[in-house]
């Protein structure tokens, strides 16, 4: 299939030892998962790389008035950048998504903010701010209660409106 | 001269018209010029005849009357959104696109990245987490593969109900061709030891929003490569400078770009844009996920609106087609709107997942005349007509602006109309 896979058989021909089956140059350096941590911020659905931290939306909608507000508007609805708090049916194939309307896994919502928010200083929020955001754009879009706390365990099991919603375009290419 | 037959209506030719009796025919085209001299002058030296010209610099720049030549930009100040530079079909020739006419997509500005500070750390399900450097990965056995990457959302405009008018470059510019150079990544997990629970991984850049794709296994070992050249030289920087994922034939957006992280995990991550942006909503509400393959497709870029023809006479008609699923198997080009068809030639060499450009001889007549091409793949996919792919995919409900993302994976056929003053328009046929 590809050139590398034949080499072994070339460098025999021209008279090198021949490398021992799934051989490779070996120039990769071990890293420990401690070394890796600051840059580890993969979240997966079922909660697994959720770091230790909460926070409630009652925090988030202080810290949204400070970090989001300018953007993204009062109460979520809206500013120079998109919304992140309600949305209306799907009812043509250019509806617009929203987190209500359409993200399956509340766990997108952190790991969004976390790896890209604020726009211009991303990366700059703690765990606890993350939770706090998540909890509060997850209220105000009456997905958890007023007072629901979110952590490892309460964000995953977030029940999403359109977690049915998808068809798998490609099922025999995963 | 059997073959100067027409072999489908409104005078497309044999496909073999100019390989059999080329030069008498040439010498009686007209091309997509504006204008030719209106009377023949004496032949004289011209003024770069008759001094020697300019040094070579160390980088060459092309000409500076083609300077027009030139990608668009969605977003040319830089604001705070995504910004799109697209590559002028209509303007190039040939099957790969320039360095710097490629299209690029970023969502975020274009990072500056130190090559000798930059890692790729593959880690997670793992025997052994590894961190490469692009000095290691300069050492490694590498292969070069011609591909296209295609942006998920190329051709958009064409889900609008009235079509749009505007460019092959405003229509279908965020699709583009280079040969790339690099290690396949299944070298670089061999070495890092896959753990037997690993179904996915997860890809993320360098860049400011650490852009991040989840990728089936089965294609990081089947032809995934982690890209360190383009067309010869280093990435591009809006092609990922230092190193890109390459999944050739698969969604642009999961060809992650200034690439510094693998996870091997057990399921995908539903990040960002693969859980939002680039999940399709179908006509009944609900929506495809994964939609991995950028499927068969093909449009005329000569001619297309912005080149006029210049009078009746001979032309060539030509585009490019292309498949995620392999190599193009044949093209079709209909001059009357798809009444009947005339099979074009494909330039060698058809290579799989790549720009394959296709040619027809035609004499137009100066009459009004609607073009289209077809294409086939080897997997025996068809790209699909406008009817046929509206019934399952929908309309927008109104028509968009031309840099609007309606839907995304449009890959139905596109008409240009010509008329009797060989303008060219955008049309539904």
């Amino acid at each position: 299939m590809s050139m590398h896979k034949r080499l072994p058989v070339l460098l025999l021909a021209l008279g090198f030892a021949a490398p021992s089956a799934g051989e490779t140059p070996g120039l990769g350096q071990p890293v420990s998962e401690s070394e890796i941590r600051a840059w580890d911020i993969s979240i997966l659905p079922d909660g697994s790389g959720l770091p230790p931290g909460s926070g409630t939306p009652a925090q988030g909608a202080r810290i949204y008035a400070q970090k989001c507000v300018a953007c993204h508007g009062e109460n979520g609805k809206g500013g120079p950048f998109a919304p992140v708090v309600g949305g209306g049916p799907l009812t043509s194939i250019n509806s617009v998504k929203t987190i209500a309307n359409f993200w399956a896994q509340a766990t997108t919502v952190f790991d969004f903010i976390r790896r890209a928010m604020p726009w211009q200083q991303p990366r700059t929020l703690t765990n606890d701010e993350v939770y706090a955001l998540t909890a509060y754009i997850l209220a105000q879009n009456k997905l958890i209660g007023d007072n629901a706390v979110m952590n490892a365990e309460t964000l995953p099991k977030v029940r999403m409106p359109n977690r049915d919603g998808f068809i798998v375009r490609f099922p025999d290419r995963m | 001269m059997e073959n100067m037959l027409p072999v489908a209506g409104n005078g497309l030719l044999d496909r073999r018209t100019f390989l059999r009796g080329g030069a008498a025919l040439a010498a009686v085209m007209t091309g997509y010029t504006v204008a030719r001299p209106a009377a023949a002058a004496p032949l004289a030296d011209e003024p770069w005849s008759l001094a020697p010209g300019a040094i070579s610099p160390a980088y060459e720049k092309r000409s500076r009357f083609e300077e027009k030549v030139a990608r668009t930009l969605s977003n040319p100040k830089g604001e705070t959104r995504t910004s799109h530079a697209r590559t002028p079909h209509h303007l190039i020739n040939g099957s790969f696109t320039p360095n710097g006419l490629h299209f690029t997509i970023v969502h975020s500005g274009t990072p500056d990245i130190d090559p000798d500070r930059h890692r790729l750390v593959i880690h997670g399900l793992v025997k052994r987490p590894l961190a490469f450097s692009l000095d290691a990965l300069g050492r490694y056995p590498m292969v070069s593969r011609m591909t296209f990457v295609e942006c998920g959302g190329n051709s958009a405009p064409l889900f609008s109900p009235e079509p749009v008018q505007a460019s092959v470059q405003a229509l279908h510019g965020l699709a583009s061709c280079a040969e790339w150079t690099g290690v396949m990544l299944s070298s670089l997990l061999e070495e890092c030891g896959v753990e037997p629970k690993a179904r996915w991984l997860i890809a993320e850049g360098a860049d400011s929003l650490a852009l991040s794709r989840s990728v089936p296994l089965g294609k990081a070992l089947d032809d995934a490569m982690v890209a360190l050249y383009q067309n010869g030289e280093r990435l591009m920087p809006g092609n990922g400078y230092p190193m890109r994922l390459l999944l050739p034939g698969w969604e642009g957006n999961m060809n992650v770009k200034y690439l510094r992280r693998i996870k091997l995990v057990e399921q995908p991550a539903m990040s960002y844009y693969e859980a939002r942006t680039y999940s399709q909503i179908l006509p009944g509400g609900k929506a495809y996920k994964f939609y991995f393959v950028q499927e068969v497709k093909s449009f005329v870029t000569h001619p297309s609106p912005g080149l006029k023809l210049n009078g009746p006479g001979f032309y060539e008609v030509s585009g490019i087609a292309y498949s995620g699923n392999g190599r193009i198997s044949k093209v079709m080009v209909s001059a009357d709107g798809g009444r009947s068809w005339a099979q074009a030639a494909l330039q060698e060499p058809v290579l799989s997942k790549a720009f394959t450009r296709f040619r027809v001889p035609w004499r137009w007549d100066g009459g009004p005349a609607v073009l289209q091409s077809r294409a086939w793949d080897e997997a025996g996919y068809a790209q699909p007509t406008r009817a046929q792919f509206v019934a399952v995919r929908g309309e927008a409900s109104s028509v968009p602006p031309v840099t609007a993302f309606p839907n995304q994976h449009f890959n139905s056929i596109t008409s240009w109309a010509v008329d009797g003053k060989g303008e060219v328009r955008h049309v539904y046929a």
